[in-house]
């Protein structure tokens, strides 16, 4: 099936002291297995909204719509679940867990994730091995992975550590939402390296952004705008060229 | 429903993990009437063949103990106990005494089994010879009330060192028992331990002469087994100058109907320049979903380091019991001595915990360090109680304190109670409170990694006690570790 996510119609609200508020009101978004696909939008337009019902946080209520995974009806699963199935979510802030150590935290997750996938365990030693590559390959250091999972780690770290994570867990879609903000132009490089080099037949990438910036490293297949939680427009790596020439508001008054 | 559910379903849904560890064993039991009165005082110490300076010992306490009532300050609720209602001496009739653990009886070898006590036991029997990584840890089971194996005692003695059941050593070390007992926890001190010194049955002696580094890790194992039978252990160890020595205690205990009571002492003396390292892991029985059953644990540890720079340490990890009411403490009579208290108290269900510690600062220049970790889930309550003192000739003397509390759902209670004594002007006390709940973002965060709601629980928790679980020798942080992962579980919606 080309058809790797496919998202129809998609409403999801939150309860916001006591009244639900909507936020996706509708939205479509269709990615191909193998394709890297971007969404620009607004601050406030919800993508980092759409980010999190994909990867299935609770709080968020879908009221509306469908979202497919591999034919597999995505909504329905638990987060972990989701992650089983090869969906990976760098988060626009990354979360701290205070005296949890990061390489324990990685090592656990990789093997929750191939224990659920069929996938043989990494034991400490063949673990290390990857993971000592890895933050060596993102130019981080090794003493990171000693350290609580993002506890006390810079804005450029715990970005980096997000991707260190995605390499690790080896997805098969990897929403990165506004992973390139806080980051200076070698980390962008370092960053979209790690992002490039997974590229291929059996993954795809959802790349939240603000900036085409990015997208210079990470060309997409796709560009979609997002405004008032649905896509609005969709077209080739030329739509962030002209959004970031001449902002939304063509693409708002054509879609009002 | 969000994750940390605050809802009613969540707490239904707790306690409905039974508990993993009970069961029976079947071994033949020798019981006593019903009761406690003199005469089961001097029933006690005629079975345990005692010299007649140790039944005097306990008829002096019992007659205390009969003049004092139960405690009330503590922040727990329980029915009255009927002291008149329990065995006070249960023996598995099949003598004890073997000579290795192959002679020991096979029904308590499946016992121990089950309880997963980690049979490193066996292997390290094994490896003893080879033994090159591990550090060969010395098993002192203590079952019912009774040793039935003693381990390692050869190259224990090899070193000087003393290990044995307390029976034993009343009658083969009776100028150091004298000594020492009753010294650091008089008789009299408290309610429990006067019952404790009236009837206590068995427990564990442990000698380390001067100079001496313990060349094991001294461990026993305490597990209640007999229906109805209080269980008083009584520990004495003592490590004389610039000697070292390890000590653990875990233990499990059967699921039962009734509750349970549990009086410990606990007696620590360190002289100059010792150390003595005390670790807990305590998972008895906590009582059903309706809180029924379950353990009362009422614990007096006390150590004294009375030599100058010496030093005690107490590490516990408590996750079970209907009841804790447990404070281990030091007395820093020596000049420039140290305690430390590291602890983790969990409580599930309709478990109460009131534990803590006292540090009392006699000498100059003694330190102190409290770090109590918290965990409430359920409708249980718990309370931190510490005391720190500093006496009027505690110059420079130091207290640092850091209580943390998790709070898991809404319906349970977490209280901190500190208590602050100085008297000396030049003595530092600090004393650093925190509460927290898990949060929605860091359980989303660990399961979209692809943990699951209850090992994200878990991860959360291990990190919030990691300061504590690292002063465990190994091989007890990793069983720490499943522990408070499998005692919290059901406590998320
Ligand atoms: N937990 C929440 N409570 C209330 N409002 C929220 C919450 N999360 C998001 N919103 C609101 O939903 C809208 C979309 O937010 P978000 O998805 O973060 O947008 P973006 O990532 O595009 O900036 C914003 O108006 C934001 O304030
Ligand atoms: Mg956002």
């Amino acid at each position: 099936m080309s058809d790797f996510l496919k998202i129809e119609g998609l409403k999801a609200q939150i309860d916001a002291d006591g009244t639900p508020k909507e936020i996706l009101k509708g939205l479509d978004l269709t990615i191909p297995k193998g394709e890297v696909h971007a969404i620009m939008g607004p601050n406030g337009s919800g993508k980092s909204t759409l980010s999190y019902v994909l990867a299935g946080r609770e709080d968020y209520e879908v009221t509306g719509g469908s979202a497919h995974f591999k034919g597999q009806d995505l909504l329905e699963l638990e987060p972990e679940e989701r992650a089983a199935l090869g969906v990976f979510l760098a988060f626009q802030s990354p979360v701290e867990l205070p005296g949890v150590n990061n390489a324990n935290f990685l090592r656990t997750a990789v093997n929750a994730v191939r224990k659920a996938r069929g996938e043989e365990e990494l034991d400490a030693v063949s673990f290390l091995k990857l993971a000592r590559e890895e933050t060596a390959r993102l130019s981080m250091s090794g003493e990171m992975l000693k350290r609580a999972v993002n506890v006390g780690f810079s804005g450029g770290e715990k970005k980096r550590n997000e991707v260190l994570q995605m390499r690790l867990l080896k997805p098969s879609l990897a929403i990165l939402d506004e992973t390139d903000s806080g980051l200076d132009i070698d980390a962008l490089r370092i960053v979209a390296d790690g992002v490039n080099s997974l590229r291929g037949p059996d993954f795809s990438s959802l790349v939240i952004t603000h900036h085409q910036r990015l997208l210079d490293y990470i060309v997409p297949d796709r560009v979609h705008v997002m405004a008032h939680g649905r896509i609005i427009h969709s077209g080739g790596p030329e739509v962030a060229t002209l959004l970031e020439k001449q902002g939304y508001k063509q693409f708002l008054e054509a879609a009002a | 429903m969000p994750a940390v559910s605050e809802t009613r379903e969540a707490v239904e849904k707790l306690a409905k993990s039974n508990y993993e560890w009970g069961f029976e064993t079947n071994v033949e039991m020798d019981l006593a009437p019903k009761g406690l009165n003199e005469d089961i005082v001097r029933l006690i110490s005629a079975r345990k063949k005692e010299p007649q300076w140790m039944l005097e010992w306990r008829l002096k306490a019992f007659r205390a103990w009969q003049e004092m009532s139960e405690p009330n300050w503590a922040k727990i609720k329980h029915p009255p106990i009927d002291y008149q209602d329990a065995h006070y001496f249960a023996q598995p009739k099949k003598k004890p005494g073997p000579k290795s653990l192959d002679e020991v009886d096979p029904e308590l070898l499946k016992t121990y089994e089950k309880l997963g006590i980690p049979l490193h036991e066996q292997e390290m029997l094994a490896g003893v010879e080879g033994a090159g990584q591990k550090t060969p840890v010395a098993v002192d089971a203590v079952f019912d009330s009774v040793s039935v194996a003693t381990t390692f005692r050869k190259t224990l003695a090899e070193a000087g060192v003393i290990f044995c059941p307390i029976s034993e050593a009343i009658i083969e070390h009776p100028e150091l028992v004298k000594k020492y007992l009753g010294t650091v926890v008089p008789v009299a001190d408290n309610f429990f331990s006067a019952l404790n010194s009236a009837v206590f049955t068995d427990g564990s002696f442990v000698y380390v002469p001067k100079g001496v580094r313990c060349p094991m890790e001294l461990s026993t194992y305490f597990r209640i087994n007999a229906r109805n039978t209080g269980q008083f252990e009584r520990t004495l160890i003592i490590a004389e100058d610039q000697a070292t020595v390890s000590y653990l205690e875990g233990c499990t205990a059967p699921q039962r109907d009734e509750n349970q009571l549990h009086a410990a002492v606990v007696e620590l003396v360190a002289m100059e320049d010792a150390f003595i390292k005390y670790s807990t892991v305590q998972n008895w029985y906590p009582g059903d979903e309706n809180g029924k059953g379950g353990i009362y644990n009422f614990v007096t540890k006390r150590g004294i380091c009375k030599g100058d720079r010496a030093r005690i340490s107490w590490t516990q990890v408590e996750t079970g019991s209907a009841i804790t009411w447990k404070y281990p403490s030091c007395i820093l009579a020596g000049k420039g001595s140290v305690g430390e208290f590291y602890s983790v108290a969990v409580t599930n269900g309709h478990q109460q915990a009131d534990t803590g510690t006292k540090m009392i600062h006699l000498a100059p220049d003694t330190r102190s360090t409290i770090v109590a970790k918290t965990i409430s889930a359920g409708k249980s309550d718990s309370t931190y109680r510490g005391l720190v003192r500093m006496q009027p000739k505690a110059r420079n003397g130091r207290n640092f304190t850091q209580c943390d509390s998790l709070l898991i759902g809404n319906q349970c209670g977490a209280h901190t109670v500190p208590y602050i004594e100085s008297r000396n002007m030049s003595a530092r006390v600090e004393h650093e409170a925190t509460t927290s709940k898990i949060s929605e973002d860091q359980l989303f965060y660990c399961r979209s990694r692809g943990f699951s709601e209850e090992e994200a629980v878990g991860l959360i928790v291990n990190g919030f006690c990691r300061e504590v679980l690292k002063e465990l020798p190994m091989e007890f942080a990793v069983e720490a570790q499943k522990l408070l992962q499998i005692s919290l579980e059901g406590s998320v919606g």
